[in-house]
């Protein structure tokens, strides 16, 4: 059964000119949206509350029926159908996890797969499965009922509810607005990892810029009416908000926002001299006086950072390494983002952190200097790409333009 | 009778979430779970009540020298007879009140009906704030006397609790469960069967269990308009100003209408679905 679930991954979306009108109000909720996410991409819409993002996307399902426009699904419009069959397909994940009370975690879990006729034995094995995913030991947990649960497993369940019948489009409605920020942290990191996994078509609705940074391939920022202000990825907003209202969305420190996006493998990384514990006393002298003034980094018996030797340290130490040098105290992973790095090098007292592997091994150094060089070349980079980006949307805008122009004259020609 | 107020103290304490959180997995379904509506002392403590008072009653009237009188009122026969009558006229009013006042309750939930609710309501509400003997005194001159008219007259005096019960029951659910269960694909059957009919439960039980307590109470009156049951023992008793076969009656209604709420409570503790225990 793996294989074939696996290979199915997300599905298209197209969203043509969809509309929302609530009767008696003058203005639509949703004024036409145009919007099309490729599959397996991870879209982010984010606005101010109010701004009609949880409308459109609950159209995307049909909980709230469009007044006009067109959902397509894979190609398949999908805007006429029943609706119930429509939403077994759709993985829904809201805030608060809306878990039924009275049903234990498992059997909240089996409710699509239950609903769309599974055999209980292969129920019973996805389940586990699902729990698996997300985290949470299957035995331990499928005989809880959701008040048994912290609010960060609630949310895991939700999700492994979403996802249970393997569908192809995931939706989520502010999933972590409940959650306190260390558990959201987890959270999200989780849904990262799953999607890295599953390459499910995600629409993640959310008010927080940050949230959708972290989650997004690309961010839809809605202003009123669920008009688009910007959809594009997230270094493209930072960099260059299309204007004032994005970058008022965008916030203060775009540019230190920014540094999350960027991880440490992505920039330069310098190499100090190492010595190991293993070394002769004679040949760390030597290095170290060769060296003239800087300093070498003590390796422990894995290779792990251990202390910053300086000259004299040994000297004073008399010679033993036990006691000479100081401890490494900072440390960032390959994995880590430009920001965590920043803050480890901020931190450190001279400015610079040693950069390890997956085991812990050495694997460089980071300083202030190469940090910030980094971050101007990427913040450059940034610019220049979405200035090439804006050329190529004017330059593909008056090609259409033109076309249309001509095909309008040809087809005045034909009747 | 349960006047109005009473009764929506008695709702609202319902709905109260059962404030303490629950810190620890709350497995077990001991009664003694903090926030259950049924005590043990209370499961044990009303059966031995009734039963004394039972064995008591039967012992001293027994042991005592009775007229002819009395000793016709409380043959064997005719006391089982009223109790019969009553145990049945309860059974019928409360299987009439669950057929009519639940499905209401649903239906005045719905969407389309939702607006009607405050106008089923007044009507349930009326039946109710009528003095039950007097709606059954009303109800002889349009349907005669007989125990037909009384449980007319029980049925509408014991709709509304069951009814208001079931519809705050169902509107006291929180909207994101539903929500939920719609989108992950719930057709509005099944988000009723599934989801909303189970989580209401635990009200609608409530108000089936006072419903029960009120017809065994109402169900006295039935003597009235010769409907049977325990009233006419009671109704003996006064006409013929003998204490002793008022007390037997009165004793009997008293312990029936324990009993019952008994019964039911045990019936709430078993039906309440699991995982909303200490809520």
């Amino acid at each position: 059964m793996a294989d074939s679930q696996r290979a199915v991954t997300g599905a298209t979306i197209e969203l043509d000119d969809l509309t929302k009108r609530y009767p008696g109000s003058r203005q639509p909720a949703v004024d036409s949206v145009n919007m099309e996410i490729a599959a397996g991409e991870t879209v982010i819409l984010v606005g101010p509350s109010g701004c009609g993002k949880s409308t459109t996307l609950r159209m995307i399902n049909r909980l709230i029926e469009p007044s006009s426009g067109r959902i397509r699904i894979d190609g398949e419009d999908v805007t006429d159908i029943d609706p119930v069959r429509l939403r077994r397909r759709i993985g829904y994940a809201i805030q608060s996890s809306g878990l039924f009370p009275h049903m234990t975690v498992a059997e909240n879990i089996a409710q699509v797969p239950k609903m769309t006729g599974w055999p209980k034995a292969r129920i019973k094995e996805r389940v586990e499965e699902m729990l698996d995913l997300v985290g949470l030991d299957p035995r331990e947990f499928h005989a809880r009922y959701p008040r048994q649960l912290s609010g960060g497993q609630q949310q895991r369940v939700g999700v492994a509810r979403a996802l249970a019948a393997d569908p192809p489009v995931l939706l989520m409605d502010e999933p972590f607005g409940a959650v306190d920020p260390i558990t959201r942290d987890h959270l999200q990191d989780e849904l990262i990892r799953l999607q890295h996994e599953l390459h499910k078509t995600i629409v993640f609705v959310t008010h927080d810029f940050d949230e959708a940074i972290k989650l997004g391939d690309r961010i839809a920022v809605l202003r009123e009416q669920s008009h688009i202000a910007q959809f594009d990825t997230p270094e493209a907003i930072l960099t260059n908000p299309s204007d004032d209202f994005v970058s008022g969305f965008v916030g203060a420190g775009a540019a230190l926002k920014r540094l999350n996006l960027t991880r440490v493998r992505d920039v330069g990384i310098e190499d100090v001299p190492t010595v190991t514990m293993d070394d002769p006393l004679q040949e760390i002298f030597n290095k170290l006086r060769e060296r003239g003034g800087n300093e070498l980094l003590l390796l422990d018996r894995q290779r792990r950072p251990y202390k910053w030797l300086r000259r004299g340290d040994l000297m004073r130490a008399k010679g033993s390494l036990a006691r000479a040098g100081t401890l490494v105290s900072h440390h960032v992973t390959r994995d880590a983002t430009l920001r965590d790095a920043l803050e480890a090098v901020l931190t450190d007292s001279a400015g610079r952190v040693p950069v390890t592997g997956r085991r812990g091994e050495y694997v460089g150094v980071v300083d202030m200097e190469t940090l910030l060089n980094s971050v101007h070349e990427l913040l450059e980079a940034d610019r220049m790409a979405a200035l090439e980006h804006r050329h190529d949307l004017e330059e593909s805008r008056a090609h259409q333009t033109q076309e249309q122009l001509e095909s309008g004259f040809a087809g005045g020609d034909q009747p | 009778m349960t006047g109005g107020p009473e009764k929506h103290e008695r709702l609202a304490e319902r709905q109260d979430p059962g404030g303490e959180p629950a810190e620890q997995p709350i497995v077990s379904m001991l009664p003694s779970t903090p926030g259950r509506k049924v005590s043990t002392k209370k499961l044990v403590f009303t059966p031995i009540v009734i039963a004394l008072a039972l064995v008591g009653t039967y012992l001293w009237i027994t042991n005592i020298p009775l007229d002819s009188i009395e000793r016709n009122s409380l043959s064997g026969g005719a006391v089982r007879q009223a109790l019969w009558q009553q145990i049945k006229l309860v059974v019928y009013s409360t299987f009439f009140v669950l057929v009519i006042a639940i499905p209401l309750g649903i239906a005045l939930t719905r969407r389309p009906l939702r607006k009607a609710a405050p106008v089923a309501t007044a009507i349930a509400n009326l039946g109710q704030s009528i003095p039950s003997i007097g709606l059954l005194a009303l109800l002889t001159f349009w349907l005669g006397i007989g125990p037909g008219t009384a449980l007319v007259g029980m049925v509408a005096y014991a709709v509304l609790p069951v009814l208001s019960n079931t519809m705050v029951g169902l509107r006291a659910i929180d909207p994101s469960l539903v929500d939920a269960a719609r989108g992950i694909g719930m057709s509005g059957w099944g988000v009723l069967r599934k989801v909303e009919l189970p989580l209401a439960v635990p009200l609608i039980l409530a108000g089936v269990r006072n419903a029960l307590v009120l017809n065994v109470g109402t169900g006295t009156l039935a003597g009235f308009v010769s409907g049977g049951g325990l009233g006419t023992i009671i109704t003996n008793g006064i006409v013929t100003q003998r204490t002793r076969v008022l007390i037997v009656g009165s004793v009997l209604a008293v312990a029936l209408a324990l009993l019952v709420d008994w019964l039911a409570s045990l019936a709430e503790l078993q039906m309440t679905p699991h995982g909303l225990e200490a809520g």
